[in-house]
């Protein structure tokens, strides 16, 4: 177990190094040249003032030396600053801030996701067989299947021009009426995927053989689904919810783009458009960081609750 | 071999082996009314956008300046030609074309795009990687699921749209050197430069999931009996690959492709919606939903929304339910 996990632990930095090349490369070969974008319509390649902007900001250096002298102050914290979007300014404040907002839309829509996909889940596999269980299925497809860049408007459509009950875009935290359409938008299409989940575990959980046993002693029914179906059934989900985890600090592309939320996804499109790569990088890397400290996490979690399973 | 024509020869006597494992699969699944239905829709959608030039009322180009921002009509009056080619089934756009017109186009970029994406990436490239690391295991199995690990890490889907943003200025240099140096000609003005480099960001991260999935199959199917007497035989590698193999794996391919159309069928519209994808004036579904998701557009014209958006649900939704619906007919453990 323990050499397991620290295998795992020392392919992080391996994985992660790989992430970041790879981002870089694609920034350094790509076209578009920050100085380019910055200068704007001074731009001429053959100008003093560009040489200058560009030895400035290290961007003369050959490749090699640039992608180890960005990993070097990665690692030590400094993500640089930003060349064009936020020209100067620290990447990590500003990542910072815009991650703290992302975060608090995607603990919103967590929240309805689980509000929605746990007893719909415990409920239906009670049900299983009958009419409740394929509808609730296929209820929950059809919601999850409409796409992102369709439901946000249409929910803005209805919640603030037909109903008028929230202004149309815009970020004011989580006690915010505003952030009622992101959430939703967010936090529905998960009901469909953590239904399946507690269904399935729910009806794994029904057919084990403490249940009879429970059921034998002639506890009612009440009990026996509080007691000890749903306290057994909820282990998996905890697997999602680490995954969850990472996408608290993703962002959402697509939703806060449209939506006018300062967020992180909405910078990483902008800084992609911007070529500002410094940020695209720290996005890029603490998205990834994140995703597989959760992945690692995840498995870890569920050696710890359940201790049939057995990392070799 | 005698023996084996002779094993052949008695297999084919039995009436149950008449019919292979799919097709007994696919008579379970027209069975099923929301399959049944879903491949009606989808055979119709991608019809319709295969054949647009074909199908569609009207040019995609035409401006109809009497005729701007005008809600869906149909003209009833002027026989079935009238009909046809008069009515804007689903209203016009800011510049007077025909939405109907333009949502079938957008649809045949999403539909080639996909599927084009699909068959390399996630069929080719996936199930081979997928076969080729579950059965030699060892160093290259190591080596690729590394990789495909690395590649996995990326943040949601923004290897795509870096990939998306960054290749498009070399994929055009590749095309115009073809230009100049083959007897292709107008392979620019056609927009292969924005097929492929949207092909190329899709297959990037299509292919993980196949050959993770592929991989587990081949694992779990080595240990089987079958595959174990045909080792014992001396069975060649490609014949245990793909005679022993590949096909015990079929089923859980089948319902991974139908699911996974459904999200590809989604990143082809956020790549065309950041504009990276399909450029104008080629329409497609993705441009067509930013210009309708403004808050003008959706106070005064709301049908520029309605039209790209319900061909974007019906598309991804039908994937999404067919594959349901094949989960439940090849994979019945799970039912």
């Amino acid at each position: 177990m323990w050499k397991y996990i620290a295998r795992r632990v020392l392919w992080l930095p391996v994985l992660l190094l790989a992430v970041s090349f790879v981002t870089f490369a694609l920034g350094h070969y790509g076209p578009g040249d920050p100085v380019a974008v910055m200068m704007g319509a001074r731009y001429d390649p053959d100008s003093a003032a560009t040489k200058n902007l560009r030895r400035e900001l290290g961007l003369d250096r050959p490749f090699h030396v640039q992608y180890v002298d960005y990993v070097s102050h990665f690692v030590r914290g400094d993500f640089g600053s930003s060349l064009s979007l936020h020209r100067g300014q620290p990447v990590r404040e500003l990542i910072i801030k815009k991650m703290w907002v992302s975060a608090q839309l995607a603990f919103a829509a967590m929240l309805i996701s689980l509000a929605g996909g746990l007893p719909l889940g415990f409920f239906i596999a009670h049900r299983q067989g009958r009419w409740h269980d394929p509808t609730t299925v296929t209820i929950t497809l059809v919601l999850m299947s409409v796409p992102v860049m369709v439901s946000v408007p249409a929910m803005t459509w209805l919640m603030c021009l037909k109903l008028s009950w929230v202004s149309c875009s815009g970020w004011g935290g989580l006690f915010d009426l505003r952030i009622i359409v992101p959430a939703i938008t967010m936090g529905v299409p998960g009901i469909a995927g953590l239904t399946r989940l507690m269904r399935a575990s729910t009806l794994d959980v029904m057919g084990q053989d403490f249940i009879r046993t429970a059921q034998a002693k002639g506890l009612g029914a009440l009990t026996i689904d509080s007691r000890h179906v749903l306290r057994n059934a909820i282990i998996p989900i905890i697997t999602v919810l680490a995954f969850s985890l990472a996408g608290l600090i993703g962002g959402a592309f697509i939703t806060e783009t449209l939506m006018g939320i300062p967020g992180v996804g909405r910078l990483a499109v902008d800084a992609i458009f911007a070529r500002d790569f410094p940020i695209i990088m720290a996005i890029t890397l603490i998205g990834a960081s994140a995703f597989v400290l959760a992945n690692l996490l995840a498995d870890l979690a569920y050696a710890v609750v359940d201790p049939r399973i057995r990392y070799s | 071999m005698a023996t084996a024509e002779k094993t052949t020869a008695l297999e084919d006597d039995r009436p149950y082996r008449r019919r292979g494992h799919l097709s007994r699969a696919f008579s379970r699944l027209i069975r099923k009314k929301i399959a049944a239905v879903c491949m009606v829709i989808l055979g119709l959608v991608y019809f319709g956008g295969v054949f647009a030039p074909w199908v569609a009322p009207h040019d995609y180009r035409n401006q109809d300046l009497s005729a701007i921002r005008k809600p869906p009509n149909v003209v009833t009056d002027q026989g079935i030609t009238g009909f046809w080619s008069k009515s804007h089934f689903a209203g016009t756009d800011l510049k007077g074309r025909d939405m109907f017109t333009r949502v079938l186009y957008g649809v045949q970029n999403t539909v080639i795009l996909t599927l084009v994406s699909m068959l390399t990436g996630g069929l080719v490239i996936g199930v081979t990687l997928g076969l080729v690391s579950g059965y030699f295991g060892g160093k290259i199995d190591a080596a690729i699921m590394r990789v495909g690990e690395v590649f996995a890490s990326f943040p949601d889907i923004l290897l795509v749209i870096i990939l998306a943003a960054t290749l498009r200025e070399r994929v055009r240099g590749w095309v115009i050197w073809l230009e100049e140096n083959t007897f292709l000609d107008g392979l620019l003005t056609l927009g292969v430069t924005d097929y492929l480099v949207v092909s190329l960001a899709l297959v990037s991260f299509g292919w993980i999931g196949m050959a993770r999935l592929v991989r587990g199959q081949i694992l779990y199917l080595k240990e089987a009996l079958h595959v174990e007497a045909a080792r014992a035989i001396g069975a060649s590698t490609p014949r245990m690959l793909f005679v022993h193999l590949l096909p015990n794996a079929i089923s859980p391919i089948v319902v991974t492709v139908s699911m996974s159309m459904g999200s590809m069928v989604g990143v082809e519209i956020i790549l065309s919606w950041l504009g990276i994808g399909i450029q104008p004036p080629r329409p497609s579904l993705g441009t067509m939903l930013y210009e309708g998701a403004s808050i003008s557009a959706l106070r005064n014209f709301p049908w520029l929304l309605l039209a790209p958006g319900a061909a974007a649900w019906v598309m991804v939704l039908s994937w999404n339910l067919l594959g349901d619906a094949l989960n439940d007919v090849l994979n019945p453990r799970t039912r």
